[in-house]
């Protein structure tokens, strides 16, 4: 989990003897001498769409199951082991489009930047709402004026749990007089 | 004896902490810092505790009747098993894993081997700090990673590094002789209770002085297993995975495809066989699983879209009949097959093992037969296992069959929610 306070300085334990573990800067990006198979940093799974590229003469028989169905889950998620639904309840971020019920991706091998949405864990629950940096402090925002913002700088028991990237939201149908 | 391999060559042991405790924590952050216990299915024993539970001295696999007053005192958050839960969590952090080595060996439900080789064993060091930082970050599971030149030593690193800081790397030098020297022989991998035994009764008491002994002598009270241990803590690789010992509480069978499968019968087939011969060991270890996890993917590095799914089954009854689970994993490939994909991998996790008769079971064990289907397979298994001891492994093989219900419910009160594998079961997140 990303400590609130600190999201570009993370807290790192120690964890090799002595010697060895002073050669690893804390914000040192993770490349290792090229010998590693995927970036690190965005860590995706990515899977090209359209494989062969428009050729003349027969198509490769092997290219037989390129054309596919799109999958919205392909759109949805990016990293696979990282990414959890979970459903909204409430409507503090209501002007950010984010509604009662909604269903929310979040990705927690991405790290929060400023203004992004999160899901945070404060005080023991789970609670969505924009991250903002904002004169030193941390903060968490919501999207709806009835509701305060919560200063977290200094609170020991909030986290960032996963950086929201979509609200899906399910469109129900005008109440009366249509139109 | 394999002295070929590159003598700079590691092994990690990447191994969760409290594996199912930290998943029932995952969604709800009210239960950090508070004692945390998991029941086997029909909520007999206990089969994981948070720290907080293991300082209150609740043991593992006590039945649950015997611990009930200490678990109302102190408040503690009893869930049943939720193996959907664990399963899609265990896989997401075999593949954290596998986003930043390219070879995971799935050990146990919630461990890995990794082997470390070339590039990756001279950067070592960073690579468990990475393994152990972003499984944390991205799956919210804790980890221990231990390294060593040796499964065995690996295994001993990851133990120390489970009470220290995250990561521990056991090499030659003094460093080493004093972590053997803390670990008692008991606790080694392999060493079961008739060994430690043995081995005590020759002032054999620690990992040190196990690795120091004399090899005739260790090979005369231990066999060829325990020669092998000894040279491991040496720091001479002698186990791989087929030699391996078993994990006590899940078994892992799966294995790449030589060729991409498209086709949902030979799928099924795979795993089939997989149920098999976990079935096997199953009776030969003498023990039941409560359930299974059935999981396929498709490869990470080829040209379509990646698919990696897993399906939890929970056993209607705890069984050792390979045709129990053949049934299980033909329900679980029936959940999560997609046509259309071209699949590398297929596998199984039998988990919640335990001695038949060790549970407290539910009434209904009293005054019906074994097996799922009322049907007594224990005789059958034995005529199986007797054949194809006799006659070569797969002499005798079922033809794999379709799929069947349960016929009564497993006892479950207590059940967290599907968080990750059911639609009307997500996490709520207040907004």
């Amino acid at each position: 989990m990303h400590p609130i306070v600190c999201p570009k300085n993370e807290v790192r334990r120690c964890t090799l003897p002595a010697g060895r573990s002073q050669a690893m800067s804390a914000t040192k990006a993770f490349p290792v001498a090229g010998a590693l198979p995927v970036d690190p940093d965005s860590g995706r799974e990515t899977a090209p769409l359209f494989l062969s590229p428009a050729q003349a003469g027969f198509p490769s028989p092997a290219d037989d199951y390129v054309d596919r169905k799109l999958d919205l889950h392909e759109h949805l998620v990016r990293n696979s082991a990282s990414t959890f639904f979970l459903r909204a309840s409430g409507d503090s971020m209501t002007q950010a489009g984010i509604r009662d019920g909604d269903l929310l991706v979040a990705d927690r091998s991405l790290r929060p930047v400023n203004g992004c949405v999160v899901i945070a864990s404060v005080g023991g629950e789970l609670t969505i709402k924009y991250f903002v940096q904002r004169s030193g402090r941390a903060l968490l925002v919501p999207a709806n004026r009835a509701y305060p913002e919560l200063d977290v700088t200094e609170r020991e028991d909030a986290l960032i749990w996963g950086v929201v990237t979509h609200a899906v939201h399910k469109l129900a149908p005008c109440p009366v007089g249509t139109g | 004896m394999p002295f070929t391999s590159s003598p700079r060559a590691l092994w990690a042991l990447v191994d969760c902490n409290n594996f199912f405790a930290s998943c029932e924590r995952l969604f709800r952050p009210d239960l950090v810092g508070k004692p945390v216990v998991v029941l086997s299915n029909n909520d007999g024993c206990i089969v994981a505790r948070s720290n907080e539970a293991k300082i209150l001295g609740i043991g593992m696999g006590e039945p649950e009747f015997k611990v009930r007053e200490l678990l109302l005192m102190h408040e503690v958050a009893v869930f049943s098993s939720n193996y959907a839960l664990y399963g899609d969590i265990a896989s997401r952090v075999m593949r954290t894993l596998e986003s930043i080595v390219p070879e995971v060996e799935q050990y146990s439900i919630d461990e890995a081997f990794v082997p470390l080789r070339g590039a990756l064993a001279a950067n070592a060091g960073e690579i468990a700090d990475e393994m152990w930082q972003r499984v944390r970050r991205w799956t919210g599971i804790g980890v221990a990673v231990g390294l060593g030149t040796t499964r065995t030593l690996a295994k001993i690193a990851s133990e120390k590094a489970k009470k220290g800081s995250g990561v521990c790397l056991l090499d030659a030098g003094p460093e080493a002789d004093e972590i053997l020297e803390t670990t008692p022989v008991g606790d080694i991998w392999g060493i079961g209770r008739k060994s430690d035994l043995k081995l005590r009764s020759y002032d054999i008491y620690t990992a040190r002085q196990l690795r120091d002994a004399d090899g005739a002598l260790v090979g005369k009270l231990l066999g060829i297993a325990g020669t092998h241990t000894a040279l491991e803590l040496r720091g001479i690789p002698c186990l791989d995975a087929a030699n391996a010992p078993l994990p006590r509480r899940s078994m892992v069978s799966s294995r790449s495809f030589g060729e991409k499968v498209r086709d949902k019968q030979y799928l099924a087939e795979a795993l089939a066989m997989h149920a098999s011969l976990a079935g096997e060991r199953l009776r030969k270890e003498k023990l039941e699983a409560g359930g299974l996890t059935v999981h396929i993917r498709t490869s990470r590095h080829g040209v379509e879209a990646f698919y990696d799914e897993t399906a939890s089954v929970t056993l209607g009854r705890p069984t050792s009949s390979s045709r129990d689970l053949i049934h299980a994993t033909a329900r679980g490939l029936e959940e999560i097959f997609r046509p259309g994909h071209a699949y590398a991998k297929a596998g199984i996790i039998l988990y919640d093992l335990a001695p038949p008769g060790s549970r407290p079971g539910n009434m209904l064990d009293l005054v019906k037969p074994k097996s799922a289907d009322g049907r007594n397979d224990s005789k059958l298994m034995r005529a199986l296992d007797a054949v194809n001891k006799r006659f070569g492994r797969g002499m005798l093989r079922f033809a794999a069959e379709g799929k069947r219900e349960a016929p009564w419910r497993v006892k479950s009160d207590r059940r967290s929610p599907g968080a990750t594998t059911a639609w009307d079961e997500l996490p709520v997140v207040k907004c």
